[in-house]
């Protein structure tokens, strides 16, 4: 199996405890590469606390999660700091409640994202201080990045204005232009449809998709806005208590009585029962 | 209940605008009547047999009364039913006459000799008591003193504006030409303006006058540049220091001890003034990395009362409360200022012995390193590390995704604003000679911090309006002693009413797209720490 493609993310018996609460239970799955691959389930599942193991802002209490790059380099995740995961993994992330720099431009936000690259290029702010052409040059290109994204999310005629101007919707499309101008391989979405409108939602999965295709980038997304789920993943994976209850294709999901019992909140030998109930 | 009266009254006839102006005013009356009862209706007096109590109820309800009929002039005349603070104050053509006005009277104070002078007299002999004329005469000076800061300022913009304009060979064109622009572009021109006067002032100021102007300035520079240090961690990092001063103070006594014990120079001195402060700024930073908002400000608050607690117990290096005295003086390339120097200022250049050479020389020494600080600011701003400073300040979790080391970027902002205030401490020993740790008290911290604040967190040109303001001020008012104090906390709780963000409360972006747009200040957020 050639590094390309190994799967962009493994996530093995993977358990995060809080003191007596277990809020991920030995959970173990794998991302392919270029696949969007959601993670859902009811309220209180675990998703978010997964998606902060992966991301870095939880240590997990036990279990590995390896992240493949396509030219063969892997990073064991939970080793690295959580700022070494967004700039040498190249894992990005949104999150549920938007977490912009509101008093920033949008343009600036862009920027900030890509404050590695430019950092390196301002020598440590030393060639930056003295105006050397070597950092204006690679501030040229950042912001030449940084429009790339603006264009493609629709966001280009609001660059100068501040970030916590912008509507909901262009807030939520900002945070996901911020996120790739980090570059990333693999793009986590903590709720990306959250307090969006049908329309911003359609638009949101052709978006997603577009990503995937033109750039080759895998994504993890928590959802839980079927129709999202639904359209656009390849591969679902659904959580519930903690424990991964069910893995696999999104027809295979849905058609799975473990999830429509987790959804439905009832035990599996009950399921037939209160389907008939609400005549689904 | 004022929204609510207020929106009632734009719906309603005049009648009853006047009607709830009444009501307000009564209730205004009854409230100030409340408290001047006990502060002016009670007079406190030395009898021999302790302290008499005097009734004055006659002016407390004089003063309540004025508050009422106040209260009434004001809804009726000013707000006229509703006080909106969306809308412009002044129309632009308003805006010209006042500016036009101020600029004649100011202009005439200037320009006639004595006139102050005159004026104050003419107006307090309306008054018979000699109390009353004092007061008149300071209310007076004080009104002519900024008749006169206007004129300077108007006539410093007046000029940069005209060079801009010919350098660019015509003003706004076409469309944009409004008075509006015209208006907001000459309000533009208020910093170089500034730059321009700070340039000129020890040659503004002539006669006995100069020495104590030019000393004025310096102390208002060195808060300036403490400010502006101050401002790099608190307004663009977002974390709440209180022991600033601890900064100062390493900066002081670094440059105070190695030039009395190994006679190193100034210029030499200073750059390891700074080293050493950015030093313990690392060193306060470390422990204080996971800290947030109070918790952060109660430690930093601390660290500056260790600071100072070590200079006063240390006998042995810092001579503990005696201080350190005979500190050398800076020297001009080499040239010193005293009249026995040798080589000497006076006698390379060939003028008299004069000790205002050496203050002005001070001045411009000051006024360069805060220029430094600033140009190094204003560049940081822009860089990477600038931005991350202020994304820190909005948001810490989102900086640690985008792959920000949030432990290496607090450190550099407390290492660099600790640097500066290095500098302001190095210039501070040399220009006074002697320093003590009673220079640098919680007091001090404070008061650099009230300058951030009230000049509006991450704004350059607030904090020198600030620091004018409150230095000034506070050496204007020196005669009336601690009623000085009373007027800097009014002034402050002024402005947190109207200017709740500082006097300039906008932020301006470091990159630009297509076009500068100001960003409002309830969108910037303050940090948490």
């Amino acid at each position: 199996m050639s590094a390309a493609d190994a799967p962009v993310l493994q996530v093995d018996h993977l358990t995060m405890r809080f003191g007596g609460l277990i809020a991920v239970n030995d959970l173990s799955f794998t991302a392919k590469r270029r696949d969007i691959t959601a993670i859902i389930g009811p309220n209180g599942a675990g998703k978010t606390t997964v998606f902060n193991c992966i991301t870095g802002f939880y240590k997990p209490t036990t279990g590995a999660i390896q992240l493949n790059h396509p030219e063969g380099e892997s990073f064991l995740l939970e080793r690295l700091e959580d700022h070494e995961i967004s700039s040498t993994a190249k894992v990005a992330r949104t999150f549920q409640n938007i977490r912009l720099f509101s008093g920033m431009t949008v343009l600036e936000n862009l920027l900030v994202a890509q404050h590695r690259p430019l950092s390196d290029a301002s020598l440590f702010t030393v060639a930056g201080i003295l105006g050397l052409s070597r950092y204006r040059q690679a501030e040229a290109e950042a912001v030449e990045f940084a429009s790339y994204w603006l264009e493609k999310l629709n966001l280009i005629e609001r660059a100068d204005d501040a970030a916590g101007d912008l509507p909901y919707g262009a807030q939520r499309r900002l945070e996901i232009a911020r996120a790739m101008c980090t570059r990333p391989v693999l793009l986590c979405l903590d709720e990306p449809a959250a307090g969006l409108n049908p329309r911003e939602s359609a638009e949101l999965n052709d978006t997603l998709r577009w990503i995937r295709d033109q750039h080759g980038l895998s994504i993890l997304l928590i959802e839980h806005d079927m129709g999202v789920v639904m359209g656009i993943s390849d591969h679902i994976v659904v959580l519930d208590y903690g424990k991964k209850i069910s893995d696999g294709t999104p027809d295979f999901v849905r058609n799975d009585p473990h999830v429509i019992a987790a959804y439905l909140g009832v035990e599996e030998d009950e399921v037939e029962e209160v389907e008939a109930e609400v005549q689904l | 209940m004022a929204e609510a009266v207020s929106g009632a009254v734009r719906a309603g006839a005049a009648d009853d605008r006047i009607a709830t102006a009444i009501k307000n005013a009564v209730i205004t009356g009854l409230i100030a009547f409340l408290l001047f009862v006990v502060i002016i209706g009670l007079k406190t007096e030395n009898a021999q047999e302790g302290i008499l109590l005097v009734p004055r109820l006659g002016s407390a309800v004089a003063w309540a009364a004025g508050a009422a009929i106040g209260r009434f002039l004001l809804e009726v005349f000013v707000w006229r039913g509703g006080r909106s603070t969306s809308e412009p104050v002044m129309s632009n053509n308003a805006i010209i006459v006042a500016i036009g006005l101020s600029f004649a009277v100011g202009a005439y104070l200037y320009l006639v000799p004595g006139a102050r002078q005159q004026i104050a007299n003419d107006v307090a002999s309306i008054f018979g008591a000699e109390e009353w004329q004092a007061r008149t005469r300071i209310a007076v000076e004080l009104i002519s003193f900024l008749f006169l800061s206007a004129f300077v300022a108007i006539l410093a913009m007046g000029l940069v504006y005209l060079v801009r304009l010919a350098l660019r060979a015509g003003g706004i064109a076409g469309s944009r030409a409004t008075t509006q622009n015209r208006l907001v572009e000459f309000g533009a021109q208020f910093g170089p303006a500034l730059l321009l006067i700070a340039l000129a002032l020890p040659f503004l100021v002539q006669g006995d006058q100069q020495r104590y102007a030019v000393d004025t300035a310096i102390q208002i520079l060195t808060y300036v540049m403490l400010g502006w240090g101050l401002n790099i961690v608190v307004g663009l990092a977002g974390l709440l220091d209180l022991g600033y001063v601890a900064f100062y103070a390493v900066g002081a006594y670094t440059y105070a001890l190695i030039a009395t014990q190994f006679g190193w120079s100034f210029w030499i001195c200073l750059p390891l003034a700074g080293a050493f402060a950015a030093l313990w700024g690392v060193i306060l930073g470390f422990p204080v990395l996971r800290l947030r908002g109070d918790y952060l400000a109660i430690v930093t608050l601390a660290f500056g009362e260790i600071i100072r607690v070590v200079l006063l117990n240390w006998y042995s290096l810092t001579n503990g409360p005696n201080g350190i005295s005979r500190i050398p003086r800076a020297d001009f390339f080499g040239l010193g200022f005293e009249r026995n120097a040798d080589p000497s200022f006076h006698g390379f250049f060939g003028l008299e012995f004069d000790p205002i050479y050496r203050i002005i020389f001070m001045y411009y020494l000051i006024l360069a390193l805060a220029l430094l600080v600033n140009f190094v600011t204003m560049r940081l701003r822009r860089l990477p590390i600038g931005r991350a400073w202020e994304a820190l300040r909005e948001d810490e979790i989102a900086c640690r995704s985008l792959g920000i080391n949030t432990v290496t970027t607090k450190l550099t902002a407390f290492a660099i604003g600790a640097m500066f205030g290095g500098f302001a401490g190095a210039f501070f020993a040399t220009r006074q000679g002697f320093i003590s740790p009673e220079s640098f008290t919680f007091h001090e911290s404070a008061l650099v911090l009230a300058i951030v604040v009230l000049g509006g967190l991450g704004s350059q040109l607030g904090i020198v309006i600030a620091a004018a303001a409150l230095i000034g001020s506070g050496e204007f008012f020196r005669d009336l002693e601690e009623y000085r104090m009373l007027i800097f906390g009014a002034s402050m709780v002024a402005i947190m009413i109207w200017r709740p963000r500082g006097l300039v409360s906008t932020r301006s972006p470091t990159v630009v797209l297509k076009e500068r747009k100001a960003i409002s200040g309830s969108l910037v957020k303050e940090g948490h720490g």
